[in-house]
């Protein structure tokens, strides 16, 4: 299966060749993919290293045992890759080697907070419990799985507009579930989860991804009308009500459910996500000031109305005054002593104390990798997702029809608000909010999710690819005009 | 719609951008705060994992504090051989915090400061295990025991220091505390002992040499001369007004000499005799002839109003009052009413004198070295001002002089050595008994040490600076005179 490349196709992409030889039939590979398949190798080899790094901090040996392990690490992240090969050919190959060594890293992270607890456990006499890293493991086995899943049932991303309603309710619904009394539980505060059997899930993660299908489905299809039917008032163009209505409705009733859930991360990232994908398909800038005004407003009445509000902004705003650091901003302070002991280039991977800081392979992983890394592998980190995000607005331009691109584009932003939430959160940058860091914390709705996010991401980047060429096939293969053409499309824009 | 698309890029980009300066302003800008803050367990942690630096004497090289190695939490247990002898100056080092040496000489003890750095670049890139140097200080065990033992059980303080050089020999407060006590690793014990200490009335924890003011009674005389002296309208032989009682301007109280005794004539009395008896009525007088802003010039001139920069301890700052009326400055000129002392603002006033005029600065560390032995830093005197001429100082170490063979100070004589001091015996409170005081250098020709000596309440006993203090100062002297030649 050989596919023409995005840039003007050159002889080299129309066969796969190894050293300048033609590969044999059956060998070859789509140039996309063997691209994503070197990375992937990359993405392995990071993981290894690392956890190669930590088991020689650890027990002073390397063991026959990492070869194993990474070998099952890629390839676990090899069937994704074949699943992209077989049913996405043309998707961007950037994002599943991204993804994949984020994970990595995050599950080196998480099974080295389990060696240190169970070390702990071991000197304390009591008996050690099972680690995380093996939870996660299955998770990630399952967030492969449910990525397969999304790219074999999902061939044409445009599908999904036929679900728009549905994905709205039972995104809603979704977001309701851990009220109800028996199947929801409460966690560290915040009301949820659900719980079934061993593992405890997080709705919310699901319900994201469901109500960026309904904005964007329902957005795309009505972006003209509500962009022209809109009365401008004081020189701003308000939707009319009927228009909005089923939107708005969504978004209250998101936010409204979250703010009785306390959970702020979420709240904070639905209204995002709501603001991106209303602006880009509207293009109204005023609309965006109305929701940052509601937001603002909002975030002033929560903090009258709820204490544990105050408190995160108290500890945030006073972090090291009086009694803050042992009590209200303890998480938080502990986090920055974690970020400051590991200076530029870190303690070295299982050679800090990342476990001082609560919640170190959860909400504060980014300051145990901050510990151990240093900057330069929390930077590192954060050009990663800058990365992802920045393939996925790319796939956003690059789509052709308004769903595709207000999926794209809301997903993706998510994605970058969430990691911004995360880490600015525990960097002490804005205040403190629970929410988990894709690909990395420990958890598993929350990798489950993000992994069908980057499905869709790469079904939405595979179709758009695919359109090009099939359009694009007809013209002669040297013929610049007609190439050029096919790249060069003129989206209408509302007026 | 890709026009809205590249707006929301460039917020995204925004963002990560935030991210991305953030985390080097909390890793590298904040990095050095964060790692000083005090709820910062591990940099506990890592200061206990790591070999702290030796604090030891330097003129007999003796180890005050050290870090031995134990098989515990932590890898080094802080030790202190002769805890209490040394506490006041050495302070403790505990779990969480840290006083006296061990507080100011932290970064270099601890091994974070620079100069213990083979290359600054490399420093800031590696974590390395950093090993902390050693701090030689300037106290002489002998001295500093005999300053111990003559303190005994009473609350007081000794400040001895070469008057050429300003080096600190012996700093004694009492009573003292074990800092072993506080420098155990098993927190709670830690704390309970804290707790103890701190709920102590007679304030083991206090460094009385340096962090508390008293009154200074009589041994402020010795300014009030040499205000006198340096005003050039007085000399050692001047007659000055002693009656028997002064009455005080703009008031009904008279006061009188100390115990009803009279100086001289009744009327008049030589300026060396009026110190060498400590007659208050000719002092009240003469500060009221002075005035108030003289006497203050001239306090200030030795360190009053202002503390001693970089000095490797807290201290409490001297002080001389302002805007005083006649009966005020009449109380001041004798080192009453609100003129406030510490033990070793009365040292360096002594030390000036027996320097000929010239105030050298106190210092306690004499040198730094790394683990390697290899020299870092060494302590040069330094000159801190000339409060007053050679003359004076020659004039006034003469009135000592007289004061230790002839008057107040007899206590404080040594066999063989001229000595030169004054005595105080100061008023604080109705009910309570004076503080004694005594300030004095020796050998009074060729002075080597200086020395001030306070014993709080006269250590409960009603005595004098003469009965109480002088008798500790010269066994202090003696010492400091055998073993240093």
């Amino acid at each position: 299966m050989t596919l023409p490349p995005l840039r003007r196709p050159r002889p080299a992409d129309l066969t796969a060749t190894f050293a300048g030889f033609p590969l044999p039939a059956g060998l070859d590979i789509p140039p996309y993919r063997r691209r994503e398949l070197v990375l992937l190798v990359f993405a392995g080899l990071l993981a290894t290293g690392a956890l190669a790094a930590l088991m020689l901090a650890h027990d002073g040996k390397l063991t026959f045992q990492i070869a194993t392990y990474g070998l099952g690490f890629f390839a676990l992240w090899g069937v994704a890759h074949l699943a992209v090969r077989w049913f996405a050919p043309a998707a961007d190959p950037l994002l599943l080697p991204l993804t994949a060594a984020l994970n990595g890293i995050g599950l080196v992270m998480i099974y080295r907070i389990d060696l240190a607890r169970s070390d702990a456990q071991r000197k304390a006499g009591e008996d050690v419990t099972v680690g995380a890293a093996q939870t996660q493991l299955v998770w990630t086995l399952l967030a492969i799985i449910v990525f397969v899943l999304v790219l074999a049932v999902m061939r044409d991303h445009t599908t999904l507009t036929r679900y728009t309603y549905t994905a709205g309710l039972a995104g809603i619904v979704l977001l309701l579930l851990p009220v109800v009394p028996g199947i929801g539980a409460t966690i560290n505060g915040a009301r949820l989860w659900l719980r079934v059997g061993p593992f405890s899930f997080q709705p919310s993660e699901v319900s994201k991804i469901l109500l960026a299908i309904f904005f964007a489905g329902y957005l795309g299809r009505m972006r003209d009308v509500i962009s022209v039917a809109s009365p401008t008032v004081l020189g701003l163009k308000l939707p009319r009500p009927r228009d909005l209505g089923p939107v708005v409705v969504a978004w209250a009733a998101s936010l409204g459910v979250l703010i009785v859930e306390k959970d702020l991360g979420s709240s904070l990232l639905l209204f995002a996500m709501f603001l991106v994908i209303l602006y880009t398909a509207t293009e109204q800038v005023s609309w965006v000031l109305v929701g940052l005004g509601l937001f603002c407003g909002g975030a002033m009445l929560a903090y009258q109305l709820f204490d544990h509000v105050q408190v995160r902004v108290d500890g945030w705003l006073h972090a090291f005054q009086g009694t803050n650091p042992t009590s209200t901003s303890y998480q938080l302070v502990q986090g920055l002593y974690g970020f400051a002991a590991g200076g530029v280039l870190g303690t070295g991977i299982g050679q800090g104390n990342p476990t001082k800081v609560p919640f170190s392979n959860t909400d504060f992983i980014m300051a145990s990798l901050g510990e151990e890394l240093g900057l330069t592998g929390v930077m590192a980190i954060l050009v990663m997702y800058m990365l992802i995000v920045m393939r996925g607005l790319r796939a956003a331009v690059a789509a052709r029809d308004p769903f595709g691109k207000l999926l794209a584009t809301g997903l993706s932003a998510t994605i970058a608000f969430q990691v911004f939430v995360q880490v600015g959160g525990v960097m002490r940058l804005i205040p403190l909010t629970g929410l988990t860091l894709p690909f990395m914390s420990y958890g598993g709705s929350s990798i489950v999710a993000n992994a069908a996010i980057i499905a869709i991401l790469l079904r939405i980047s595979d179709t758009t690819t695919r359109d090009k060429r099939e359009k694009a096939d007809p013209a002669p293969l040297f013929d610049p005009g007609a190439v050029a053409g096919a790249e060069t499309q003129v989206v209408v824009k509302a007026t | 719609m890709n026009r809205p698309i590249r707006k929301v890029t460039v917020v995204c980009v925004v963002l990560f951008a935030a991210l991305l300066i953030n985390a080097n302003w909390v890793q590298v800008g904040q990095q050095r705060s964060l790692k000083q803050q005090p709820t910062n367990s591990r940099e506990i942690a890592a200061r206990l994992d790591r070999e702290r630096g030796a604090i030891v004497t330097d003129p007999t090289r003796t180890t005050l504090a050290s870090s031995t190695p134990v098989d515990d939490e932590f890898k080094y247990l802080r030790q202190y051989a002769d805890g209490r002898l040394y506490a006041p100056v050495t302070g403790y080092f505990t779990l969480y915090s840290a006083t006296g040496l061990e507080r100011s000489q932290n970064p270099f003890l601890n091994g974070d400061d620079d100069r213990l750095l083979a290359s600054k670049v490399t420093g800031l890139f590696s974590n390395d295990d950093r090993r902390g140097g050693t701090v030689a200080i300037t106290i002489d065990p002998r001295v500093q025991q005999a300053a111990a033992e003559a303190l005994g059980t009473r609350k007081g303080a000794v400040v001895a220091l070469d008057p050429r050089t300003g080096a600190i020999l012996a700093m004694m407060s009492t009573p003292s505390y074990d800092p072993n006590d506080l420098a155990g690793h098993d927190l709670e014990t830690v704390q309970k002992n804290y707790s103890t200490l701190e709920a102590d009335p007679a304030k083991p924890l206090l460094n009385r040499a340096i962090q508390e003011t008293y009154p200074p009674g009589s041994t402020f005389k010795i300014i009030t001369a040499a205000a006198a002296l340096s005003s050039g309208d007085w000399d050692p032989n001047s007659e000055i007004p002693a009656p028997d009682k002064l009455p005080l301007p703009q008031s009904t109280v008279e006061l009188p000499n100390f115990g009803g005794e009279r100086c001289g004539n009744g009327r008049t009395d030589t300026l060396i005799h009026a110190l060498t008896i400590s007659c208050n009525t000719a002092f009240a007088q003469l500060g009221m002839d002075l005035g108030d802003d003289k006497l203050r010039d001239q306090a200030e001139a030795f360190g009053f109003g202002s503390t001693i920069d970089d000095f490797e301890l807290p201290q409490a700052t001297s002080r001389f009052p302002g805007d005083l009326d006649q009966a005020q400055t009449a109380q001041s000129a004798i080192g009453q009413y609100d003129v406030r002392v510490t033990p070793l603002q009365m040292a360096q006033v002594v030390a000036a004198i027996a320097n000929g005029g010239r105030m050298m600065k106190p210092y306690l560390v004499q040198e730094l070295s790394g683990p390697d032995l290899k020299r870092i830093a060494y302590t040069e005197p330094e000159e801190l001002g000339q409060p007053i001429s050679a003359q004076v100082a020659s004039d006034l170490t003469t009135m000592m002089e007289s004061v230790v063979r002839s008057g107040t100070g007899r206590k404080a004589q040594i066999n063989g050595v001229s000595v030169a001091g004054k005595t105080g015996t100061a008023e604080h409170g109705a009910n309570e008994p004076p503080h004694a005081w005594f300030v004095g250098f020796a050998p009074a020709d060729n002075p080597t040490i200086a020395i001030a000596v306070v014993v709080e309440d006269g250590g409960g006993e009603s005595g004098t600076g003469g009965s109480i203090a002088a008798p500790i100062a010269q066994r202090v002297m003696q010492t400091a005179l055998d073993v240093r030649g």
